[in-house]
């Protein structure tokens, strides 16, 4: 399969961005400059970067608790996200939603929300607009392995697939429903098989395979364009930190959940240096040009974390601003 | 408004749908039974041959997604009209409608609204019992975010609706199947009756009564037959229940000095709670009797008919709640 430059470039830049951006929140956290809850996303920045790879500017996304990913892959500002995460007025919600609220409609993030399962309907709903518009844009609605234990998933994957609505269902599967192993969860780990009564077609991938990601991505973008119907993707993953914040649950410590040697071999699989290695093995993009991706990342983030320490927070007068428009 | 046309409230409900979505392309409704007057009698009635399936969308058994759909329809830019033909099913919609469509502005910075209307039916009585009779409106006025409109009229079911419609934000429309036959005056035009504003049905100076939807319609007839006893009896519909005229009431009770709030939904921490509670802590100094609320008791709704009796308050405990406070 060949695959332009640009698109290489871009896949590759957009899990670095995230990667630099999620780390870069541990040091303010632990020191306490970032108080709200941060669920990172390292390690599962393929999924993100894939998908989003395979969208329009104007088709639309939503996420979970768990999508800085998400929302910088679709094309939010990070300079925005991150001011949002230390709760200023220059955040993309006005400091009034923080980590687990981050909006772009400009750029089709129509929202993210931790409620479980909470914004796959609105996912859906996005995609009965299109459908009544006729207007042909696609909406992915992302969550989690945890989602799979939400009545109102089935719901949806029902009314989506009698609807044929432009939808993909997009199953991060990173193992752990918070601190719950699926195998706790679930008596079969296969969640893409979900979808089959509902006679929606179901692929699960490699997530830490961006490649693989994508094409999946665009196989489900392209029949929903098509007036096919919604698509199913499972997407096997894993973060390489805990739950939430930068500790990393590993067993023995005081979360006490993962064990040390699956997170090991998880970190072998790291998308990034997957996809790294394989531009460089295959000759595909130089070395120096992967280097200035890394750069212009870390600076990014840098500068994005001096604006946002300016600390420019919501006046306290405005605390009733936005309950209403 | 000329007009002296007369239609019922359930038509006047079909007409503010079909005159908002021939108005808007992104209005539309969904839900269940909107093919089926099983569900919700005449008030869709047309709906379907005149907009299409597109935008007239039965829906299977899925409270809680298709609402959920609504609110995400919203927030690409449509104006969907959900409907729950029963306000007890409306539980299960409670995520979409509390955590996702009230907080969305707000948690968004304002970046985002849902311009929405949650249309629940209150569908009590002949001995339908506890799951199929329950009057929510204040578990919703109680929760930021929402606004909770409960017309009493053909002519403001049909205004409330279409203000409703415009909003920008996630409305709750509460209307009453028992009085889907009542029928005044309404206007052809398509006319907004604004949200937040209440209305003064009758003046009086001895005492105010507040009430809303169907509790309306009983104060106005309490209203009469106290009229016989000489007590002039001052009745406010208050049509939204949030946000609440509060400058309407408060007028009328710095008037009267005496206040019944009369309510179709449960005491504790209802409606009537909210109304009474508002008043003392603002103009204590010009109550001359204690306040009364009349409400359901803290009892679900029964089934057997002597049951209903007892349990579904009527113009005549109107009465009896005005002239205790008079009596004070």
């Amino acid at each position: 399969m060949e695959y332009p430059q640009e698109l290489l470039e871009n896949l590759y830049r957009t899990m670095v961005r995230i990667r630099i951006c999620e780390e870069s929140l541990v040091e303010p956290i632990l020191q306490g400059k970032i108080r709200g809850p941060c669920h990172l996303c390292s390690g599962q920045e393929a999924v993100a970067a894939g998908v989003c790879a395979a969208l329009q500017k104007d088709d639309y996304i939503f996420g979970t608790h768990r999508s800085h990913g998400h929302f910088l892959a679709k094309g939010g500002s990070l300079a925005a996200m991150v001011a949002e995460i230390y709760g200023c007025e220059t955040g993309c919600s006005r400091g009034r939603g923080g980590s687990m609220h981050l909006i772009a409609p400009e750029q089709g993030v129509l929202g993210v929300a931790p409620i479980v399962a909470g914004t796959i309907s609105l996912a859906m709903g996005a995609a009965l607009a299109s459908a009544i518009r006729r207007d042909n844009r696609v909406t992915v609605s992302f969550f989690g392995d945890g989602a799979a234990g939400e009545g109102v998933l089935y719901e949806c994957l029902n009314f989506a697939a009698l609807k044929k609505l432009p939808l993909i269902f997009l199953c991060e599967n990173n193992f752990y429903a918070t601190h719950l192993p699926l195998r706790d969860c679930r008596v079969e780990d296969h969640i893409f098989r979900i979808s089959e009564p509902f006679c929606i077609p179901a692929r699960q991938v490699d997530g830490n395979a961006v490649l693989e990601v994508y094409e999946a991505a665009k196989e489900a973008v392209e029949r929903c364009r098509q007036g096919q119907g919604p698509a199913f993707i499972e997407c096997l993953t894993y973060r390489l930190r805990g739950h939430v914040g930068p500790d990393d649950n590993i067993q023995g410590t005081h979360t006490d959940i993962r064990p040390r040697e699956e997170v090991e071999a998880w970190r072998q699989k790291d998308p990034i240096k997957r996809f790294q290695d394989c531009l460089l093995g295959h000759g595909l993009v130089a070395r120096t040009t992967l280097e200035q991706i890394v750069r212009e990342a870390q600076l990014e983030v840098a500068e994005a974390h001096l604006s946002a320490r300016q600390r420019d927070l919501p006046d306290s007068k405005d605390l009733g601003e936005y309950v209403f428009k | 408004m000329s007009s002296s046309r007369k239609l019922s409230y359930s038509l006047a409900i079909n007409e503010a749908l079909h005159q908002m979505m021939a108005a808007d392309e992104t209005v539309f409704l969904l839900g269940q039974g909107v093919k089926s007057p099983w569900y919700v009698g005449n008030t869709a009635q047309g709906l379907l041959e005149t907009f299409g399936d597109r935008r007239v969308i039965d829906t299977p058994v899925s409270e809680n997604g298709i609402t959920g759909a609504a609110v995400g329809a919203a927030l690409a830019g449509m104006r969907p009209v959900v409907v729950h033909p029963r306000l007890d099913f409306m539980l299960y919609a409670m995520d979409p409608i509390i955590n996702e469509a009230a907080n969305w502005c707000y948690m968004n910075g304002g970046k985002a609204s849902v311009p929405l209307v949650i249309w629940g039916i209150i569908n009590r009585g002949g001995e339908q019992a506890a799951q199929h009779s329950q009057a929510l409106h204040a578990t919703f006025a109680h929760v930021p975010g929402l606004k909770v409109v409960m017309p009493s009229t053909a002519y403001d079911a049909k205004g409330l609706l279409v203000a409703a419609v415009r909003d920008p934000n996630p409305v709750v429309f509460v209307d009453d199947r028992w009085l889907y036959g009542a029928e005044d005056a309404v206007p052809e035009e398509l006319y907004e009756v604004p949200l937040g504003q209440g209305v003064v049905r009758q003046t009086g100076s001895d005492l105010t009564l507040v009430a809303a939807s169907f509790m309306a319609q009983e104060s106005l007839k309490a209203a009469r037959d106290l009229a016989r006893e000489r007590i002039a009896v001052e009745v406010i519909d208050l049509r939204t229940v949030k946000p609440i005229d509060w400058e309407l009431v408060f007028a009328s009770v710095m008037k009267t000095g005496r206040l019944v709030v009369a309510d179709g939904g449960w005491k504790t921490c209802g409606l009537a709670a909210e109304i009474v509670a508002m008043v003392g802590e603002n103009l204590f100094a010009y109550l001359k009797a204690p306040v009364k609320r009349v409400t359901l008791p803290d009892i679900p709704a029964p089934a057997s008919s002597s049951l209903e009796k007892a349990y579904y308050p009527t113009a005549e405990t109107i009465c009896q709640a005005v002239r205790q406070v008079l009596n004070h």
